[in-house]
């Protein structure tokens, strides 16, 4: 039997733009989704948080709390595992989130949950935590990321700086990340022009609609049940099991329906939590978030400091850069500074750079991962200077950039060459759509960017079993958050040769499947469909030893072909072609079921680059700015679902213009988040929106069997930067500042003179 | 014999070195090699590292094949949104 392991045309469903599996479910309001779920008996969980932003907790009196009828559990740190310990640098990941979901002797941050109660009812839940008695000893706080950094600044926690801090920085640098190659004094000695500038962008919360929700239930016997709204139920059940002290194997969770996730369902937070209470409670336990708490307790972006220096020859040729970022990643390790150093200059071939990055706590939520995390701000600064640059030099930008663009073979910023990627296709199919040479009405910029992340493979574990009809259930283990289910089926019809429709695509739950890696890294297209493709090969093949044992020929004289076995060639004999449905009809009673599987850890993501052209307007009176016109330009490697492909480049651009004009964490000198509900942070609504205009670029990724890569997050990496330059052209003022909101606008102008 | 080039923020750990020789057949050998040669690689190795070998990213497999000459480096690791 002949199977080609690649395949980069000739496609029958790959590429087409079927319904969504979903979306019947989903217009209807059938779908289930976090807070769907219910069962007899069920309690209604509530976190007390702590209003400060940094304080020692003296005591916890929950008697009075206890003491009320309807209130059936009331749970504190006392009532995880006292298994999970601190560790100096604070190595692994499951103290430092024990230590988030539930504070230990300190609350870090306003919002940080300090107990949580279970209650017949969510109003007598709520009541209960008024009752519960907290004496605080209030601590002096920090939360912005180079104050944090001074040698003055509240220490946030001894201790949990790894080996790259170098000695005499603050406690609260947690980490170091520095590369680069060639000698940077020297390149900038080639140069013409060298600008030096400092940039800043705030916290921005992934925005997903659908608050955190779950239902857990956790028995005497250490046996679990938990549904919960997730990106990665596999890392869902592995971490609370270490957090509750129960073995793996007996939390069994499935994935509701996801109103969103953005990298920030990639962790737990009220989960654990439920499942103590339940434990307690001996009862299942709802738990939901309100928006409020999200935004307080639940993961933003980081927020990021950044100095840059590039230089560039009066031709455009860029010859050397340099970059320094600091970013706060909230109370714990983790603020992405080693990506945003490496991802910087990565769209560029530079013979002299060098990044380094600093991961800073401060007082404010442990940050999760959001769309690439880390790449965008350092695209903002990056590219804000090249625009410059080619501005005082008299350059087009969108001739200067493929100029210096990375392509196959050129030594990354990061360290490796690069192998195939499609950063000059992009820049290409930019200049040559017709946004890039329209003409702009007075009042109107225009701003280019480039983009690119890295792209990620993971654990995954993919079933397909056949029905005797022919048809074909597809059991994948990654939340479907950007329409894998209906991606997933067009590579399995692909495979096997029959319709999308008769193909039914399912997360299957963690007892269900082996183990799969959380859905992100923009991985799910690439490895869940890697492994579902594989998985279908791996059914063909059963198909086709029927077939032969059928035929009274050898297996490798069979070949599948259009959905039907067919002889190999002219030699195997004369055989009319057997359809799929005809060998499962009757798989019964020759040789069983036939089923297909796949798992592996793909290592082969491939990374992808974008390029995305803005034009914005600026209001000189009020400071408003309106993105007019956006155009996306993205390397797909293979768009599997082309239409899902366009809702992902279209929504890193939403969100990216949200980040870029008005979404921002905004703390009071109490330390305190002051617009934690949606009415006081902006997120883009249909009417800040222009059609957002989308490019497929296709140059196939080697690593996949039908060439694709990732496109869920180098979506997000360009707009920060194309808006700043389009508002900087139009305000005429170099916009350094994140978001650009009317009265840093008015400020910009005004200083502008 | 397989050339790996640290990132800069290594070397210090590395007695200075930018590029580490060591013999490996695969990704999981060259970093046990590697913690061999220079004990305090040990910390940033088990924090996690992705390993680039000829352009190609390997996020966390320790199994994957070195080729002769091919051209291997070190990289904080991977992880995604």
């Amino acid at each position: 039997m002949a199977l080609d392991d690649r395949k980069s045309d000739g496609f029958t469903f790959v590429g087409t733009r079927p319904n969504r599996p979903d979306g019947l479910d989903k217009v209807t309001g059938r779908a289930r989704f976090g807070a769907d779920a219910h069962a007899p008996g069920m309690l209604h969980g509530a976190i007390l948080r702590s209003p400060h932003a940094h304080a020692r907790i003296l005591r916890i009196d929950t008697s009075k709390a206890e003491a009320l009828k309807d209130v059936k559990a009331v749970v504190t740190r006392a009532d995880f595992s006292d298994k999970v310990e601190f560790a100096p640098g604070l190595e692994g990941d499951f103290w430092n989130i024990l230590e988030n979901v539930m504070a230990g002797d300190k609350a870090l941050y306003d919002g940080h949950a300090v107990a949580a109660v279970a209650a017949t009812s969510a109003l007598a839940a709520r009541d209960a935590l008024k009752l519960i008695e907290v004496d605080y000893e209030v601590l002096p706080h920090v939360t912005d990321v180079d104050k944090a950094m001074l040698m003055d600044a509240p220490v946030i926690r001894q201790g949990a700086a790894d080996y790259s801090v170098p000695e005499g920085m603050h406690p609260n640098v947690v980490r170091k990340h520095e590369s680069g190659h060639g000698d940077v004094e020297a390149g900038f000695a080639e140069a013409d022009l060298v600008i030096e500038d400092h940039f800043t962008t705030e916290a921005t919360h992934q925005g997903y609609i659908e608050p955190h929700a779950c239902l857990a239930t956790l028995g005497a016997d250490g046996k679990g049940e938990l549904w919960c709204c997730t990106q990665g139920h596999w890392i869902v059940q592995k971490t609370c099991a270490a957090l509750l002290g129960i073995e793996t194997a007996n939390l069994r969770v499935t994935a509701s329906e996801i109103g969103g996730g953005f990298g920030g369902k990639t962790t737990v937070f009220i989960e654990p939590v439920a499942l103590a209470l339940s434990r307690k409670a001996n009862k299942p336990v709802k738990l939901v978030m309100s928006r409020s708490e999200v935004f307080r307790a639940t993961g933003p972006t980081a927020s990021a400091s950044m100095d840059i220096r590039i230089g560039m020859k009066k031709d455009g040729t860029l010859t050397a850069a340099q970059g320094t970022f600091r970013l706060q990643g909230g109370a714990f390790p983790g603020g992405p500074a080693d990506f945003t150093a490496m991802c910087a200059f990565a769209p560029y071939n530079l013979p002299h750079v060098r990044q380094v990055g600093y991961d800073v706590m401060t007082n404010r939520p442990k940050q999760a991962a959001y769309r690439a995390p880390g790449s965008p701000m350092a695209a903002f600064a990056v590219e804000s200077v090249i625009d410059e640059l080619c501005n005082q030099l008299g350059l087009d930008p969108i001739e200067v950039r493929p100029k210096n663009a990375s392509r196959e073979g050129t030594k990354a910023s990061y360290g490796p060459r690069f192998q195939r990627v499609g950063l000059v296709e992009t820049l290409e199919a930019a200049k040559a759509h017709p946004h890039y040479t329209a003409p702009l009405k007075p009042g109107q910029g225009r701003g280019i960017s480039c983009g690119f992340w890295f792209n990620h493979g993971g654990e995954t574990s993919v079933s397909l079993a056949l029905s005797e009809d022919g048809s074909a259930q597809v059991m994948v283990g990654t939340p479907d958050i950007g329409g894998s289910r209906a991606s997933m089926a067009l590579m399995a019809a692909e495979v096997l040769g029959i319709p999308y429709e008769n193909i039914r695509v399912t997360i299957a739950d963690t007892a269900t499947l082996g183990y799969n890696d959380v859905s992100h890294g923009s991985r799910v297209t690439y490895a869940s469909g890697l492994a579902t493709i594989k998985a279908a090969r791996h059914a063909v093949e059963k198909l086709c030893e029927r077939a032969a044992k059928k035929w009274g020929i050898p297996v490798d004289a069979v070949k599948w072909e259009n959905g039907c076995a067919v002889p190999s060639g002219p030699n195997a004999g004369e055989f009319d072609p057997l359809p799929l449905a005809d060998i499962t009809a009757d798989m019964g009673r020759t040789g069983g079921p036939i089923s297909g599987h796949f798992e592996a850890t793909p290592e082969g993501a491939g990374v992808s680059f974008a390029t995305h052209i803005v034009d914005a307007e600026v209001d000189p009176e009020t400071g408003k700015t309106k993105v007019v016109r956006y155009t996306v330009v993205q390397d797909a490697g293979k768009a599997i679902h082309p239409t899902y492909v366009e809702g992902q480049f279209q929504g890193g651009a939403a969100q990216g213009i949200g980040w870029a004009l008005n979404e921002e964490y905004i703390y009071g000198a109490d330390g305190r988040l002051q617009n934690s509900v949606f009415l006081d942070y902006r997120i883009p609504v249909a009417s800040d929106l222009p059609m957002i205009d989308t490019v497929i670029v296709e140059v196939p990724n080697p690593g996949h069997p039908f060439g694709v890569r990732g496109v869920g997050e180098t979506s997000i990496c360009p707009p920060l930067a194309a808006i700043a330059n389009a508002v900087s052209a139009a305000a005429g003022a170099r916009m350094r500042q994140l978001p650009m909101s009317p009265p840093r606008i008015l400020a910009a102008l005004k200083a502008d003179g | 014999m397989v050339e790996v080039h640290l990132w800069s923020g290594l070397r210090s750990l590395a007695g200075g070195c930018e590029v580490v020789s060591v013999e490996a057949r695969d990704t999981g050998e060259m970093l046990r090699a590697l913690v061999r040669a220079h004990p305090e690689l040990q910390a940033p190795i088990d924090a996690g590292v992705s390993v680039a070998i000829d352009g190609r990213v390997i996020a966390s497999g320790l199994t994957e094949p070195i080729p002769e000459g091919a051209e291997v480096y070190l990289m904080q690791r991977l992880r995604g949104g």
